[in-house]
């Protein structure tokens, strides 16, 4: 972990990054993102201060967007698609076992911290669905126990 | 030895990393120099990962590809188990027109010099040659319709855009692509990011405006990274530059920012509600400029319209649907993936013909036309033909085109209740009919599955107040699965009210 002053440093670097653009604000939430796992609550009234907007503007923002976490997620996050092509392949059946073999249900961690189950609307692999996503690995055409399999292999 | 096997999103989904490994180790083993290219995906999802080798000349394809099938690509490849035949000679490949994705598959996606003699950039020379007006007017000549969705006339919009005056104007690519079943423009920027940004250029030609932006949702995070690293060599070979210059932006997870206003909300670094229209984005858009917002094929397809000329393009198509479209075939299918071709092919040519039906070898119930917001159809309105009026007379829509197929064992009442469950998740909230009406629309379905048929009439209400109320085609279009869940499949609503009784 680190301590308040490297990640005020960390974020001050991030934000000395992103001078001059357009809009920098995703992209700055992005990046705080890819730095810390989630933006700590600290984050928000500097990058406020940086963009000359309201503390309330920054939430807002970071509450919009579902990307955007607020406390860390587990150290793996498992993505199932539940849109409609995922559906019609029985993803229904695929996440229903995820959530079994996992014991949590969507937007909760395992006890241990270790996996984040998440629905995801689409990943663009509706021809070979049911399909996932584990940080940034693609998986296709998942049955139920391929999914038991995923999840072992996240876990090993 | 030459081989290629994609780098597309499909191919990785299907395990494609574990069978280039196994090329370059049995290359390794064998002591045979292989020149592995990484090219995007010719489409069919069901092959996936497919193989190609270059015999005597003619790309051979192998698929779908296991990383024990690699050792026999290096003996007798006429007995190779997964050998197909030379891949243009596939039927899935010569059924096609391929005008926008002529170069997916064929290509190194990142390499500029196959681009370019692959008929790339020719568009962009021709456009150089003449002035704003004349490249609006071959756009707008060609009939090409916003492929996102509306099907606006992409050179009417480029017009306003044109003629409008200010210090500064944009082209913004909208490849937020959240629809599911459709992801022709992730396989575009994958397999060919050298032709989004040509569309772009010329399009900031025929507007005066000068910087672009693609917004890429981040469920993509393979398009993100070949779209940047071909920003970067565009850059280097001064394509891209001081006239016009360009930057890939990524989305958040928000549905919603496909909606044009949202997403200008979204790329200006605000929370991604809906702006109310007028003003157009045209006249006042990113930065409250005048700017260009399209799709990532409408975008796509310029570079060859202007390349082939207006008239070729027309040619192809139906009544005001011209030139060609990439049907994207998902769900429950046997055949699924990406196939361009003219519009004018009835839906049930596409499901049986080309989709092959669905995997389960059971009967299709239903297809659903134009993503999450797109209606569902029956067999008995198969014969409609793929075009934007023509689905419009059905109640439908063609949307990004893309369709999900469903088998008979597909619950209609449980998907119009996800359509609302869907919409309330996803509302940005700014509108009533829609963040109020998708809640009470789920909750209206719920009563239904109770057997509560006096909820129909007030579910058909509440989804014409959401169609006509609301501010954008997310509580506006959700009524489409909706209401044609419940007029075409009733038995699956009544069958509710008999276990009711």
């Amino acid at each position: 972990m680190l301590d308040s002053h490297t990640q005020s440093d960390r974020i001050a670097e991030i934000l000395e990054a992103h001078r001059g653009l357009e809009g920098p604000l995703l992209p700055i939430l992005h990046a705080v993102q890819a730095a810390f796992g989630h933006i700590p609550e600290a984050a928000i009234p500097q990058i406020a201060a940086a963009l000359t907007l309201s503390k309330a503007e920054v939430h807002g923002v970071v509450s919009f967007y579902h990307d955007f976490r607020e406390k860390p997620a587990g150290r793996h996050v498992l993505k199932l698609c539940r849109a409609e092509a995922c559906q019609a392949a029985f993803g229904n059946t695929v996440a229903e076992r995820a959530k079994e073999k996992l014991g949590i249900d969507w937007h909760e961690t395992t006890p241990d911290g270790a996996v984040t189950l998440e629905p995801v609307f689409c990943l663009g692999l509706c021809a070979c669905g049911p399909a996932a996503m584990v940080g940034d690995r693609l998986v296709g055409m998942l049955t139920p126990k391929k999914v038991e399999k995923l999840i072992d292999e996240v876990l090993k | 030895m030459r081989i290629w096997l994609p780098l597309d999103s499909f191919t990785l989904a299907m395990g494609g990393e574990e069978v280039a490994e196994a090329i370059q180790a049995e290359a390794g083993k064998r002591g045979v120099t292989v020149s592995l290219t990484r090219n995007g995906s010719r489409g069919m999802a069901w092959l996936e990962p497919l193989v190609e080798v270059e015999i005597a000349g003619v790309r051979h394809a192998f698929g779908p590809m296991k990383a024990a099938d690699v050792p026999a690509l290096f003996d007798d490849l006429a007995a190779h188990p997964k050998a197909l035949g030379p891949t243009e000679e596939l039927d899935w490949m010569k059924g096609q027109t391929r005008l926008t994705f002529a170069r997916v598959g064929v290509t190194d996606p990142l390499s500029l010099e196959e681009y370019r003699a692959h008929g790339g950039l020719a568009g962009l020379d021709r456009a150089l040659g003449v002035d704003k007006a004349a490249i609006v007017k071959e756009v707008t000549d060609s009939g090409l319709r916003g492929r996102g969705g509306a099907g606006f006339p992409t050179g009417i919009k480029w017009k306003t855009v044109s003629e409008a005056k200010s210090d500064r104007k944009y082209i913004v690519c909208n490849a937020d692509e959240g629809d599911s079943a459709t992801f022709a423009d992730r396989m575009l920027m994958e397999g060919d990011p050298f032709c989004l940004i040509e569309g772009m250029i010329i399009a900031g030609l025929a507007t005066g405006a000068t910087k672009g932006f693609v917004y890429i949702r981040s469920e993509y995070p393979v398009a993100i990274r070949i779209m940047r690293a071909a920003v970067e060599i565009a850059r280097e070979a001064g394509i891209l530059g001081e006239a016009f210059d360009m930057e890939i932006r990524v989305g958040a997870g928000a549905y919603v920012c496909g909606e044009e206003t949202s997403l200008l909300n979204s790329l200006e670094g605000k929370r991604g509600i809906v702006r109310a229209k007028p003003p157009l984005p045209a006249l006042e858009g990113f930065m409250g400029k005048p700017t260009v917002v399209n799709n990532v094929i409408s975008l796509a397809s310029v570079p060859v319209i202007l390349a082939k000329g207006a008239a070729f393009y027309k040619d192809f198509g139906l009544g005001r649907s011209r030139g060609t479209i990439p049907l994207q075939i998902a769900g429950n299918v046997k055949f699924g993936g990406l196939y361009e071709t003219a519009f004018g092919l009835t839906l049930g040519e596409i499901v049986d013909k080309i989709a092959g039906g669905c995997f389960t070898d059971r009967p299709v119930k239903a297809v659903q036309v134009g993503g999450p917001l797109g209606a569902y159809f029956p067999r008995a309105l198969f014969d409609t033909p793929f075009g934007y009026e023509e689905f419009a007379a059905k109640d439908g829509l063609i949307g990004h085109a893309g369709l999900t197929l469903f088998d008979e064992t597909a619950d209609m009442l449980g998907m119009a209740r996800f359509a609302m469950e869907f919409c309330a998740i996803e509302s940005c909230g700014k509108c009533t009919p829609c963040r109020i009406g998708a809640v009470r629309g789920v909750e209206t379905l719920d009563r239904l599955a109770q057997g509560d048929a006096s909820a129909i009439p007030i579910l058909t209400d509440l989804c014409n107040t959401m169609k006509l109320g609301s501010l954008c085609a997310l509580g506006g279009f959700t009524p489409y699965p909706v209401m044609s869940a419940l007029t075409h499949f009733p038995d699956d609503f009544a069958r509710a009210k008999e276990a009711a009784e």
